[in-house]
């Protein structure tokens, strides 16, 4: 049995932890002019998609344009920019529209809300069961450690909805709504974050949903059902990215004990093995708001993430170096994976089935 | 217009309009400040002089206050505060930035301000200001670079016609080093005079200077800005003659902080990020950023009120006043606060 603590000597996890650091202190030194041009621009062709998306809404002719300028700007604005930007990638610039604590992006999960469940809660407690509430999402069994329950049987079906309503997921979230109906936390105490989720989403659907549809007059039934479109669109992607960014098969998960007192090189390796990368070209990356680095995106999740595709191989390398996996592969391979993986974890757990899919380091060590 | 803006809000939620306008042109912007440089200026060899026409937001200023002036080197921004050398009674805003050796605004500016630059602004704050109705008798008291708030008071009041006594003794290290030479002689009036002082030839401030140049200063309000070598003594002086009532003085060098980093205890918690140090006895600014962080600031010296932050709880010192702030959420400036024991900072 090779626990967490045990995977590398001592000297070895110190050794590794120093290299992850070496990595993070060279880009640290580099950030500057040339990181605040690149995100400006994708700022630009975001907005100005966004623009020619609502403004081809009134050429009927142009409605699948209008919606796919739409739809990227959407993935642009949650992905590359927002996602990113909230994590702190750009505080260093001390622009306020390039602020974590200050940027809101074009989706019904307010930023706060979400810096709290994403950033410090999924960050801090990558994979670990019963702490990294995205395992599962409060509605999943993705992870053969979470116990079986008839109601899992739904698994896929579930899996399904939440891609297409996404974003609302997302914002749904931070209600941290399991915990409530297990009656660990009160409705009452969501009344803050339940206030946030409101106006937020109540500003967002009044654009999308009545505002751009009434301004383009007759044309409103069309305008709605394109904003409609791109939203859909952007929920469909966004879940396949981050869904592939954790759940493939191989992609491991932690127990509170193996965790206790980790060290820095520990945390590291913890994000490594929670964490799988998808394989694509440049523009690729960019849609994906390069969590297609998802590893190293989780090894210094507040670099800017035009910065992975950098050092992906050094990272790489480095895990070779210590004998560890480096999860990654073409979207369609990690998409199929988790969908395996959903529909097998829907059923009860035999022995033949979970030893198949040995997804805790309580199992067996698989071969690098 | 109020409703046609509120519409567009709300159509460029969460954005807002001024993420949008600026791609088109940065001054276009409604809700943020900015200034395009209009006109470019180095009257010596060490400094540069600016003017700027503000945005939209802008709403004047009061001679003798500053602003804060901001500007992109590298992808970082910077912030420091200049105070405009103009009358408040013109559009436009004229800045005077001394070029120091270390400072990296002042240089970058010194050697970068074009025509046509776009710099980030705030609105004026301060209150190193004349009052009204302006007083019958005025003593303006300036050295170096200290000359910007109070030569913005004496083109204001000679704007307004004032028809009061004002004496401007100003100094500099000579002749070539008095910024603004040609306008001050310009503003000479027979009630408005100029007094210069040259410290390469002679002695910083002194009774004999001020006696000469207003024998009637002890009626009159005083206005001084400067470095430490000519405050100092001012203030001894006014101070020795009971007059410290009429003195108003505006500091733009740095008070002196002195910390006690021998005998600092307790942990400085950073909440927001979760981080944590032993206290260094330093100002938290600094203690946050060497934990990694990095916080907004600006001037780094208690005056732009740019690094504000909420202490949770715990006690600081203000190392400018000496005062103890101990009360739970209570807003301090990071740059010249020391935690005493264990604090929690909101960042
Ligand atoms: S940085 Fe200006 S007051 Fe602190």
């Amino acid at each position: 049995m090779t626990g967490l603590q045990d995977r590398l000597t001592p000297a070895q996890i110190e050794e590794f932890g120093r290299e992850m650091d070496a990595i993070r202190r060279r880009i640290v030194a580099d950030l500057g002019a040339q990181d605040v041009d690149y995100i400006q621009n994708v700022i630009k062709t975001q907005r100005g998609l966004e623009v020619a998306g609502r403004a081809l809404m009134y050429f009927p002719p142009a409605w699948p344009a209008a919606v796919t300028a739409l739809a990227v700007s959407k993935i642009l604005d949650n992905m590359e920019i927002g996602h990113n930007v909230m994590h702190g990638q750009y505080d260093w610039t001390r622009d306020p529209a390039l602020s974590s604590q200050k940027f809101e992006w074009d989706n019904v999960a307010p930023a706060e809300n979400w810096r709290h469940s994403h950033n410090y809660v999924h960050h801090t407690y990558t994979n670990i069961l019963d702490k990294d509430r995205d395992i599962g999402y409060g509605i999943l069994r993705i992870d053969p450690a979470q116990k079986w329950h008839p109601y899992y049987l739904g698994n896929p079906v579930y899996a399904t909805l939440l891609a297409f309503i996404f974003q609302w997921g997302v914002m749904l979230h931070d209600l941290e709504f399991d915990r409530i109906v297990r009656g660990e936390r009160t409705w009452a105490d969501t009344k803050d974050v339940r206030g946030k989720m409101l106006r937020k989403a109540a500003r967002q659907v009044g654009k999308d949903y009545v505002l751009f549809p009434l301004l383009t007059g007759p044309l409103a039934p069309l305008t709605f059902a394109g904003n409609a479109t791109a939203n859909l669109a952007r929920n469909l992607w966004a879940f396949s990215i981050i869904f592939c960014g954790h759940f493939p098969a191989d992609v491991e998960s932690f127990t509170e004990e193996e965790t206790e007192n980790e060290s820095r090189g520990q945390w590291y390796l913890r994000q490594i093995l929670g964490s799988a990368n998808i394989t694509g070209g440049k523009l690729f990356h960019i849609m994906s708001g390069n969590l297609s680095h998802q590893i190293e995106h989780h090894l210094f999740p507040d670099i800017p993430a035009r910065r992975y595709p950098q050092i992906a191989a050094e990272v790489r390398a480095i895990c070779e170096k210590y004998g560890l996996p480096y999860n990654t592969g073409p979207l369609h391979k990690q998409l199929f994976s988790v969908a395996k993986k959903l529909v097998k974890l829907a059923l009860p757990p035999t022995p033949q089935r979970e030893s198949e899919e040995p997804s805790t380091l309580g199992a067996e060590p698989k071969a690098a | 217009m109020g409703k046609l803006a509120s519409l567009a809000e709300a159509l460029l939620t969460p954005h807002g309009m001024d993420r949008y306008l600026e791609l088109v042109d940065p001054m276009l912007v409604r809700r943020d400040l900015r200034g395009v440089v209009t006109a470019v200026r180095r009257q010596t060899t060490d400094t540069v002089t600016l003017t700027l026409r503000p945005s939209r937001a802008w709403r004047g200023f009061t001679a003798g206050q500053y602003v804060r002036l901001t500007v992109d080197i590298d992808g970082v921004r910077r912030t420091r505060c200049y105070s405009p050398t103009g009358s408040q009674h013109h559009d436009g805003l004229e800045l005077t930035v001394k070029a120091d050796p270390q400072g990296l605004v002042s240089r970058h500016l010194h050697t970068h301000a074009r025509p046509g630059l776009v710099l980030g602004l705030s609105q004026p704050d301060g209150t190193f200001t004349l009052p009204h109705p302006r007083p019958e008798r005025l003593v303006l008291i300036s050295g170096g670079s200290g000359i910007t708030p109070v030569l913005s008071m004496l083109r204001t009041l000679a704007d307004e016609g004032h028809d009061g006594e004002v004496v401007f003794l100003h100094y500099a290290n000579s002749a070539d080093d008095v910024l603004h030479r040609d306008e001050l002689a310009a503003l000479e009036r027979p009630n408005l005079r100029v007094v210069l002082g040259y410290t390469d030839d002679g002695e910083y401030f002194s009774l004999e200077h001020l006696k000469t140049a207003a024998p009637w200063y002890d009626t009159a309000e005083s206005y001084l800005c400067g470095p430490k070598q000519l405050m100092d003594p001012v203030r001894e002086l006014y101070a020795a003659e009971g007059l410290s009532e009429r003195l108003h003085t505006e500091e733009f060098t740095p008070p002196e902080l002195t910390f006690d980093t021998g005998s600092a205890t307790g942990q400085v918690r950073f909440a927001h990020s979760g981080r944590e140090v032993e206290n260094s006895g330093r100002p938290l600014l600094e203690q946050a950023e060497t934990a990694g962080l990095r916080p907004e600031h600006g001037c780094r010296m208690g005056i732009c009120f740019s690094c504000t932050q909420v202490k949770t709880r715990g006690t600081v010192r203000n190392a400018k006043s000496g005062e103890l702030l101990s009360e739970e959420n209570e807003e301090i400036q990071l740059c010249i606060s020391v935690p005493v024991g264990d604090v929690e900072i909101n960042c």
